[in-house]
């Protein structure tokens, strides 16, 4: 079973070139060092305050996320084409969401059924005829991709509301950059710092017409119970904006303020970390405490602009994503660089057949789901959850969807015994701004710590590495 | 600045301060209770302690009797008492946790220490520990998040606020410790003047690590006045009303400078600074010291309240 699977440093009893330089790095650190360094990056961790809640689990509300010393490595060949791929990809979605919510002419063209995008949860009636601001609707674009062989790449989701984890991205490398400086002396890695610096542009370039001067741009968080609170300030703090709260801004007139020592400020580019359900209680739900009252009539009047727009869920729903490759036949006339995972959509009749007759090798998903909750992997999971499963799919088709279990490829990861392969996926980060499509050297690797398992997620016990793509 | 990022940073120096207090009150009582008593009958002298901290009532609903052990747990484990050190040390942390990014690491590292110690003091047999590693511990946290505050954090409104905070809180707490005399001179005023009477006011400068600056500023006999005047309006005492007062107006000053505007808080904490500057002892004895404190404290209540209006709600003017 395990020789099946793409080792992404050993190859049969050869080591690929990205990872020459790691097998003398890794045969010279003896246990106690490595030990050594590894309780190091954990105090640096919570030195710094990185931590994540797992949402419903109890437990330590200060958890950490276990941090894996042993680098990724991809070449700078290999990150060209995935870049491509990913920018593609990212302008597509951004072409499919100014479609949808004007003439969409997708649908008429009969590329993608109706029902889907008129029908989806996600589909934002309120936004219906409105343009955002330089027509970008999604501008962090997270694609989270998988390996299974030297050259196949394999795209699992897109997310275009809010992808979480850079920066696990940006600490990981300076963690490592702390620990073992030799190592970057003597590999030439790309920098992954300008990240910040980027996302400050890219919402900068998005700024309503209405803005004549040096736009205020603030991060609007859920606040500090959030899980992802630490990556909210750490962005805020790198790129010098406010991080706010909905307390914080309140709408009088044709814009949206926020509440400062010296009296209101004129808020016009608002980075939202929080759900289209919670922005605005009088346009979506009336009890949320988190978002702004009023604050949809300022963005459809162009008194501020939201990143990323509401609406923008629906291009990254996991029905939708079926058709991306249609998408960017569509808009951009190109063939996608990067393949979609063959998915069965349990909707369609004959589809939802095959994927009951195959449970046992197949990976069920929600379709609104996420977080590695609410799925079913089937090679490894018994008998009475398939039936459980295959329940729950005969009852409501049409919210599940079923892929091929992926030969996920993996990467060397230290472990209690030592060395040894676990399964990695990626996330790379792709910002969307007025004129320019940017995407850093690098990303977020998850890693399987658990022997054999496919599930990289966090909540379930993934870790995470730093992501190396070497100079030319 | 966001006002609520100011409002953060402001209770964060404020808590500080008080988890501070808390821990000196707790060495007040404890060096008092080793005091033989004088009086007839039994009487707690950890009574004038909580009554200082005005949590006496909860206390009593709590725990019943006055005895140490408990007056410990109120005073320092106690999250159902918010002014417990543990309840201090948790909230200056969970302020500094939400702005994060407006203090420097050593301010952070300096709370989520204390925080992480605070939890295996917790963890700790309590007869392992005794009153004054407790106090010792919290003053030197403090003394921790005060180094970073003074050292590292960039010089600009935020810093203010959280000087602003410790100062008024040490106006506030300053006054109240001193309150603790008068509460337990309270049953008879013929104390006054007797070795009791010396060996409380020696313990309060004890408690609030003066013992040694006294000898220096005044010399000779430990007297009411002189305790009084060095912890009233002796410019030189770092926890005196008069040095904390004068903190305030400044920090308050220079946040008028920086907003370009001036404030109504502004103008109370310099009007109550110039009051204590022109003042001489003889008219806190003429006022009645208990009399004067009460009203200070309000005074500085009323500082705070101003405080809060003009920059922390960050309403239109």
């Amino acid at each position: 079973m395990a020789a099946t699977y793409f080792n992404e440093m050993y190859d049969g009893g050869l080591i690929r070139p990205p990872y020459a330089r790691l097998e003398d790095w890794q045969k010279n650190m003896p246990d106690e060092l490595r030990n050594l360094k590894q309780a190091e990056a954990e105090s640096l961790f919570r030195r710094i305050g990185i931590t994540f809640a797992v949402y419903g689990e109890g437990g330590d509300p200060d958890r950490l996320i276990p941090f894996d010393m042993f680098p990724r490595v991809f070449t700078s060949l290999e990150w060209q084409r995935l870049s491509r791929g990913v920018k593609q990809r990212a302008r597509a979605l951004n072409a499919f969401l100014c479609d949808v919510y004007d003439r969409g002419e997708i649908v008429r063209a009969g590329r993608i059924p109706a029902r889907l995008v008129y029908e989806n949860e996600a589909f934002e009636k309120s936004v219906v005829g409105f343009r955002p601001p330089k027509s970008v609707y999604s501008h962090i674009v997270g694609i989270d991709l998988v390996r299974t062989g030297p050259d196949d790449f394999f795209v699992l989701e897109d997310n275009c509301r809010t992808p979480s984890g850079v920066s696990y991205m940006l600490e990981n490398r300076e963690i490592m950059m702390r620990m073992f400086p030799a190592l970057f002396r003597e590999n030439r890695i790309a920098p992954v710092e300008s990240y910040p610096e980027l996302l400050r542009q890219t919402l900068a370039s998005v700024a309503p017409e209405k803005c004549r001067d040096e736009p205020t741009i603030v991060i609007l968080t859920p606040g500090h119970y959030n899980s992802a609170y630490y990556e909210h300030s750490f962005l805020a703090d790198l790129m010098g904006v406010e991080l706010v709260e909905g307390q914080d801004l309140y709408v009088d007139g044709d814009y949206c303020w926020m509440r400062t020592t010296e009296g209101p400020r004129r808020v016009d580019v608002i980075y939202r970390r929080l759900d289209d359900s919670f922005l605005d209680p009088l346009c979506f739900r009336p009890d949320s405490m988190l978002g702004v009252p009023g604050l949809m009539n300022v963005y459809r009047s162009g008194g501020v602009a939201i990143a990323s727009a509401p609406g923008a869920g629906v291009a990254d729903d996991k029905a939708i994503y079926t058709f991306v490759p249609e998408m960017i036949r569509f808009y951009l006339g190109e063939e996608p660089i990067l393949n979609n995972v063959p998915t069965w959509q349990c909707a369609k009749k004959d589809e939802c057949k095959y994927v009951l007759e195959n449970l046992k090798d197949l990976v069920v998903k929600e379709v609104h789901g996420s977080g590695g909750y609410g799925m079913l992997i089937g090679p490894r999971s018994t008998k009475s959850e398939q039936e459980l499963f295959a329940a729950k799919i005969r009852e409501n088709p049409s919210n599940y969807i079923a892929q091929p279990t992926l030969a996920l490829s993996t990467c060397p990861t230290f472990v209690d015994e030592g060395i040894a392969p676990r399964h990695v996926d990626l996330r790379p980060y792709c910002l969307v701004g007025g004129d320019q499509c940017e995407l850093v050297p690098g990303g977020l690797t998850r890693v399987a710590l658990t022997e054999g398992s496919l599930v990289v997620n966090s909540s379930q016990g993934g870790g995470v590495k730093d992501t190396w793509v070497l100079a030319d | 600045m966001l006002s609520r990022t100011a409002d953060n940073l402001y209770w964060m120096g404020r808590y500080m301060e008080r988890a501070e207090t808390m821990a000196r009150l707790i060495n007040v009582g404890a060096r008092m209770n080793l005091m033989p008593d004088t009086v007839d009958g039994y009487r707690s002298e950890w009574v004038p302690i909580l009554q200082a901290t005005e949590t006496y009532s909860a206390f009593e609903k709590k725990y019943g009797e006055a005895v140490e052990r408990n007056v410990v747990s109120h005073l320092f484990f106690d999250k159902d008492n918010p002014s417990s050190v543990a309840s201090c040390i948790g909230a200056a942390r969970e302020n500094a946790r939400i702005v994060r990014t407006a203090i420097s690491s050593s301010v952070w590292d300096a709370l989520n220490g204390a925080f992480q110690d605070l939890k295996d003091l917790e963890r700790t047999p309590r007869s392992e520990i005794s009153i004054s590693q407790l106090t010792e511990w919290t003053a030197r946290q403090n003394a921790l998040f005060e180094g970073g505050v003074q050292t590292s954090l960039l010089r600009n409104d935020g810093y203010d606020f959280v000087n602003l905070g410790f100062h008024l809180e040490r106006a506030d707490n300053t006054a109240r410790i001193l309150d603790v005399k008068y509460y337990v001179l309270l049953p008879d005023a013929g104390y006054v003047g007797s070795g009791l009477d010396n060996y409380q006011w020696q313990t309060l400068l004890r408690a609030m690590q003066m013992h040694r600056a006294f000898h220096w500023a005044y010399g000779g006999e430990i007297t009411p006045t002189k305790v009084v005047d060095l912890l009233i309006l002796n410019a030189a005492c770092p926890r005196s009303l008069l040095t904390a007062m004068q903190g305030a107006t400044n920090h308050l000053d220079r946040l008028a400078r920086h907003y370009g505007t001036t404030s109504e808080a502004q103008s109370e904490a310099r009007s109550l600074f110039a009051d204590l500057s022109e003042m001489r002892i003889t008219d806190v004895f003429d006022h009645g010291v208990h009399e004067f404190l009460t009203r200070f404290k309000s005074q500085v209540a009323s500082i705070g309240a101003a405080v809060n209006r003009v920059y922390l709600t960050g309403v239109p003017a």
